[in-house]
């Protein structure tokens, strides 16, 4: 009788140690999925484009019919006949990029001048005074969070404001018919960093938009970087800025760029405990996900950094191991000794 | 009795010097931080010497596997089946009861037994089981674009990194065991001699 019952109670322990391991499995499947719903840091969604339409779609057209691709065709009244000509390249907005962007809602005309309306546009309106972000983003209170008048201070302070009167402004980094907030709102860190290094390469690993700003020598992006080990890695996984900018908290991203010779060039810098990478590119993780540290928190989001990723448990653990050995040790050592003395 | 050929003294000072190299700045990397930037040998330094130590080691192994396949050598990691409880626990009870009554060694060295049963347990664990995933881990840390990007969600460099830190712990803690163990022999330098020049001195002789 009591062998069956412990039968029986075994048994449960099997059914219950059973039932533990497959929900533990089950938990695991979300994180299977590298973007999963689990580790979302979404604060504004992003809207699905297909389903976006503008209210000024029809206004809009009128411009995107010419410079929504490379070719565009017009009615020469002189020669009184259709002609086909090549957009240069810097004049094209693609229609699908800027109905995704962070600027889909406006008009064409919202920020350039309703006299574009007429064909061919005048020449004197390639001259009228672009806006920058600040003229629209500032003051407001919708914005607020964003800290766009902190955001211009720090520009100010960059060392890019120093070539703003040779034409350099917010556009030169923040295409406004493209742009979109990125880290914010993408699950996948990846990608944010390669749309983040593509902003800073856009002119500096391409000499022909550099040169516009300045008259330097073309800079070989990967041999000035020869000194950084795993070079590749280091580029996939890490953003520009988070070397050459000096990181200020109260904003989403530093947009202070600080000159050559101010750049992180310590390993420590980021490969440590309290990481300057907490405040850069890992900033959105929510403080929710990191409050056992860098490793418990980030370990989730597929990050690695040597020297940052710290487990607390397996340090002490290590530490109580180490002890114990080295007790053992001395105890040892002690009767060792005692026996020479009987001797 | 002659014990050590030249070639297993030879990997095994090697061997022993970039363990050594690896643990310091291993440590250096893992513990690195802004307040103490030149924390043991500095992170910089460090990942270079680790690299290159670890290129050594690996050599190193290959030499010393090689060794054991094409010599006797490897005869003496070979654990047998039978009585292999008990005879680790007769090894066990002399460490630390035996010795200190004066009782002989339960398996003495013979040029046919060079390691007793914990020995060649530690032995096997720690070159054939802790030091090929050492190596294997750290050829993924070494070339992270080889190394699975995420397992479960969760990063393959982080779990990568974790196997490497936690075989090099328990490395470490061996290093430290089998320098103590050392201390047993005949004398407390006798082992040490007898790694150096090959001969091997039991408490008989």
């Amino acid at each position: 009788m009591s062998d069956s019952n412990s039968f029986k109670q075994s048994g449960m322990k099997l059914l219950i140690f059973r039932i533990i391991v497959l929900f533990f499995l089950i938990s695991l499947v979300p994180l299977s999925s590298a973007s999963g719903s689990l580790f979302e840091t979404v604060n504004d969604k992003p809207q699905d484009t297909a389903l976006f339409v503008s209210r000024f779609d029809a206004d809009n057209n009128r411009c995107f019919k010419c410079h929504g691709q490379e070719k565009y065709e017009y009615t020469n009244e002189t020669l009184g006949k259709q002609v086909r000509d090549i957009m240069c390249s810097e004049r094209i907005v693609r229609k699908n990029d800027f109905y995704s962007s962070n600027h889909r809602s406006f008009s064409c005309t919202d920020c350039h001048s309703d006299q574009y309306v007429n064909f061919p546009h005048s020449g004197e309106l390639r001259m009228e005074q672009k806006y920058n972000c600040i003229d629209c983003h500032g003051g407001d209170e919708k914005f607020a969070k964003y800290h766009f008048e902190e955001i211009e201070a720090e520009y100010q302070k960059s060392t890019h404001f120093k070539m703003e009167d040779d034409g350099f402004s917010c556009w030169k980094c923040h295409n406004p018919h493209t742009y979109k907030i990125s880290v914010r709102n993408n699950t996948n860190l990846k990608a944010t960093i390669a749309y983040d290094n593509a902003i800073c390469l856009n002119c500096h690993s391409n000499f022909s938009r550099f040169q516009l700003l300045s008259d330097k020598a073309e800079i070989d992006i990967i041999q000035k970087h020869d000194w950084l080990p795993n070079q590749a890695s280091h580029f996939a996984n890490v953003r520009c800025i988070e070397c050459h900018t000096k990181i200020n908290n109260n904003i989403p991203v530093s947009h202070q760029i600080r000159p050559k010779s101010e750049a992180v060039r310590l390993c420590n810098e980021c490969h440590s405990q309290n990481s300057i990478l907490m405040a850069s590119l890992y900033k959105f993780e929510s403080k929710e996900k990191r409050r056992d540290g860098f490793f418990n928190g980030i370990i989730l989001n597929a990050s690695y950094v040597i020297g940052a990723n710290r487990n607390q448990y397996l340090n002490f653990l290590s530490l109580i191991i180490f002890a114990v050995v080295l007790g053992v040790i001395v105890v040892h050592i002690i009767y060792r000794i005692r026996k020479k003395e009987n001797q | 009795m002659y014990l050590y050929p030249k070639w297993i003294r030879f990997w095994h000072v090697i061997n022993a010097a970039m363990f050594l190299i690896l643990i310091v700045t291993g440590i250096s990397m893992q513990y690195t931080d802004k307040e103490h930037a030149a924390y043991m040998v500095g992170f910089a330094k460090a990942v270079k010497w680790h690299n290159t130590a670890a290129i050594i080691l690996v050599i190193n192994y290959i030499f010393f596997v090689t060794g054991n396949l094409l010599t006797n050598n490897g005869r003496y990691y070979r654990i047998g089946r039978k009585d292999f409880f008990r005879n680790l626990s007769l090894q066990f009870k002399y460490y630390s009861k035996g010795m200190f009554k004066g009782e002989k060694h339960p398996f003495p060295v013979t040029e046919e037994r060079k390691f007793n049963p914990l020995q060649k347990l530690t032995y096997v664990l720690s070159m054939y089981v802790a030091v090929p995933l050492l190596i294997i881990s750290g050829i993924g840390l070494l070339l992270p674009e080889i190394t699975i990007t995420t397992v479960f969600g969760i990063s393959g460099l982080i779990l990568t990194d974790i196997l490497h830190i936690t075989m090099g712990f328990f490395l470490s803690i061996f290093m430290i065991i089998h320098v103590y163990t050392c201390t047993l022999g005949h004398k407390p330098t006798s082992l040490f001699r007898g790694i150096i020049t090959g001969y091997h001195v039991s408490e008989d002789e």
